[in-house]
């Protein structure tokens, strides 16, 4: 097991106290998981909407489950985890806000990540080249991307603060996945992507 | 117990080992009946580390029986799980003491209609026949832990098995969950679908049609209902199948002939196929047994047992299960093991679920499939550190 995990996820993995619960839904090859429970003793479950996916994972020994986060988090009961973790999958989503409401009754807590919409380099594309942006964290033509729902930094806590959650942390990285710390209006303007770590209020 | 068993009892009988169980305290059945004392005919492979932390029990399917991985006695083939259990293979007997049991209501050992009634009563050393009280997939469960019980061994490692087997896991997760440390239940289903029981119930119509079989009493008859037993085994072999794989292997091609032959002789492969299917298996299986085996899988519906809700049949639970099904299983579709997981995402179970591409239907349970080899082996790996088994041979930390 590789101690070493991509850089945001590793920002995710810091929010986690270890030895809790928590649902990665959307777990991919299923790193961030096996880290979790590796490094942070965490009883870490997955949900992967590609088969190809859930089958690496469990064959790597993590519990996982082919779902999807849109239909299938709703089967889960009021509390069961202490972290319900979406990594750059909010954006894919048919009904993001649905999806975070029912990670924020699943679970105590939510973390959720996902690309800045609003980043310089995107606004530039849009409004300069007057083409559909695509940049390192944005990497797909705008005909066959799964991101249906993109949303800036300040949209996100626009819905959080429409939503009533209360955003307990959230981290602005750049394009190296560093944090930076800047001013909110800076912020969404010079994040590529950002953190938040929210609970219900 | 031992004296007037059928030719393939005693054949098994002197290949494996066996308990008599319920002298004491007879087993309580579904049906009301007190059944004791009993016997269950099992083979284990390996041996029983000294924590008594590394057994592995094995559910055969309808048909299956205790020989896993050796030689069935009666067939001379090879054992039905070979592929995953043995030396070097994902349960090596050198790590884990495997255990299988042929199922209550069998014909392999294990007390069943061939049976005699124990008494008291009328029926008294009488064979049992149809009179054997109807069993079901809880009872099968129930005479297991009996015999893990009698082995000494608190908790099983792990419980596995693929469709009637498959319902097995989950009944003993369900009533069992602190003897069970990790689960896998296979191209199953928590209750037998209308479908599925229709099939049975054409299979045991062919069964009781037929004049040899004299309402059970057959044997008495010296007879047996051969031709019923293998419409019934024909018909349920279809079901195995998938419509790809049967037209894969067979197509519209003819047997030993160039054109049809206008006559009810088996023109086609497929038809011959089923035939030789149907006439071996009569050598190796009992009516009455099928008849009972069939209606325990009808009966299973473990929401019921559990006020309709599924997931209260596993609330709390501790155990750590793996579901697995296959894409052309038409028996025990994806979603019905679709159905397991999402009650036990409401239990908040730790459970994985794979759902494996196959166009071999329900059989590739019991094929070369190593999709499902390698994710049985990720899962087992990872049950077993965690239950502390440590690592193995080669296997990296």
């Amino acid at each position: 097991m590789s101690a070493t995990i991509r850089v945001d996820l590793q920002q995710i993995a810091d929010m986690v106290e270890p030895g809790g619960r928590a649902l990665d839904v959307g777990c991919g090859d299923g790193a961030l998981l096996a880290y979790l429970a590796t490094f942070k003793r965490v009883d870490a479950r997955g949900m992967e909407l590609s088969q190809a996916g859930v089958n690496a994972c469990v064959a790597g020994g993590l519990s996982v489950v082919q779902g999807d986060a849109d239909t299938d988090l709703r089967d889960y009961p009021d509390d069961a985890f202490d972290y319900v973790i979406l990594s750059q999958t909010l954006q894919a989503t048919r009904e993001p806000r649905a999806v975070l409401q029912q990670m924020l009754r699943v679970g105590k807590r939510a973390i959720v990540s996902f690309p800045n919409f609003a980043h310089w380099q995107v606004r530039l594309r849009l409004v300069f080249g007057g083409r559909m942006p695509e940049t390192a964290s944005l990497p797909y033509k705008w005909y066959d991307t799964p991101n249906i729902h993109l949303c800036s930094i300040d949209d996100f806590r626009a819905l959080c603060r429409d939503m009533g959650v209360r955003i307990e942390r959230a981290i602005v990285l750049d394009s190296k996945s560093r944090p930076i710390h800047l001013p909110p209006l800076l912020a969404n303007l010079f994040g590529e992507q950002a953190v938040f770590m929210l609970r219900r209020d | 117990m031992l004296d007037d068993l059928t030719d393939a009892e005693r054949k098994a009988l002197a290949q494996c080992r066996h308990a008599i169980l319920g002298r004491e305290r007879p087993l309580r059945l579904d049906c009301g009946v007190d059944l004791g004392p009993y016997r269950i005919a099992y083979q284990t492979y390996g041996t029983l580390n000294a924590d008594k932390s590394n057994a592995v029990l094995i559910c055969h399917a309808l048909t299956g029986d205790q020989f896993v991985a050796d030689r069935q006695p009666v067939t001379g083939k090879p054992g039905w799980w070979e592929t995953l259990i043995g030396p070097g293979k994902i349960l090596d007997p050198a790590r884990y003491f495997i255990i299988c049991t042929n199922v209550l209501g069998g014909c392999m050992g294990s007390t069943g209609p061939l049976a005699h009634d124990p008494g008291p009563g009328p029926g008294a050393g009488q064979p049992w026949n149809l009179r054997f009280p109807v069993v079901t997939i809880g009872d099968m469960v129930r005479a297991q832990a009996a015999l893990i019980d009698h082995l000494g061994i608190a908790q099983l490692f792990c419980v596995i098995g693929g469709s009637m087997g498959g319902m097995q896991v989950l009944e003993w997760a369900a009533s069992h969950p602190k003897r069970v440390f990790a689960a896998v239940p296979v191209a199953t289903a928590a209750r037998h679908s209308a479908q599925n029981i229709a099939f049975h119930e054409v299979g045991r119509q062919a069964i009781m049609a037929d004049p040899d079989w004299k309402g059970g009493d057959y044997r008495l008859h010296d007879t047996a209902p051969a031709r019923g037993l293998a419409v019934a085994r024909m018909t349920a072999h279809i079901t195995y199948l998938s419509e790809q794989a049967l037209q894969r292997k067979f197509g519209r091609a003819l047997q030993d002939r160039n054109a049809v032959g206008f006559g009810f002789d088996a023109d086609f492969q497929v038809e011959s196929y089923l035939r030789h299917q149907g006439s071996t298996f009569v050598d190796r299986f009992d009516a009455n047994s099928y008849l009972y085996i069939t209606r325990a899988m009808d009966y299973f519906d473990l929401a019921a047992a559990h006020g309709g809700v599924l997931a209260k049949a596993f609330t709390g639970t501790p155990t750590r299960f793996c579901l697995m099904s296959f894409t052309s299983d038409w028996l025990f579709p994806t979603r019905e093991s679709r159905a397991v997981v999402h009650a036990l995402n409401a239990a908040a179970a730790n459970v994985s679920f794979v759902e494996i591409e196959s166009d071999k239907g329900h059989d590739a349970f019991l094929l070369d499939e190593p999709e499902m080899f390698r994710t049985l082996s990720g899962f087992l790996q990872g049950a077993a550190s965690a239950r502390g088994l440590g690592t193995f041979r080669g296997e990296a930390a």
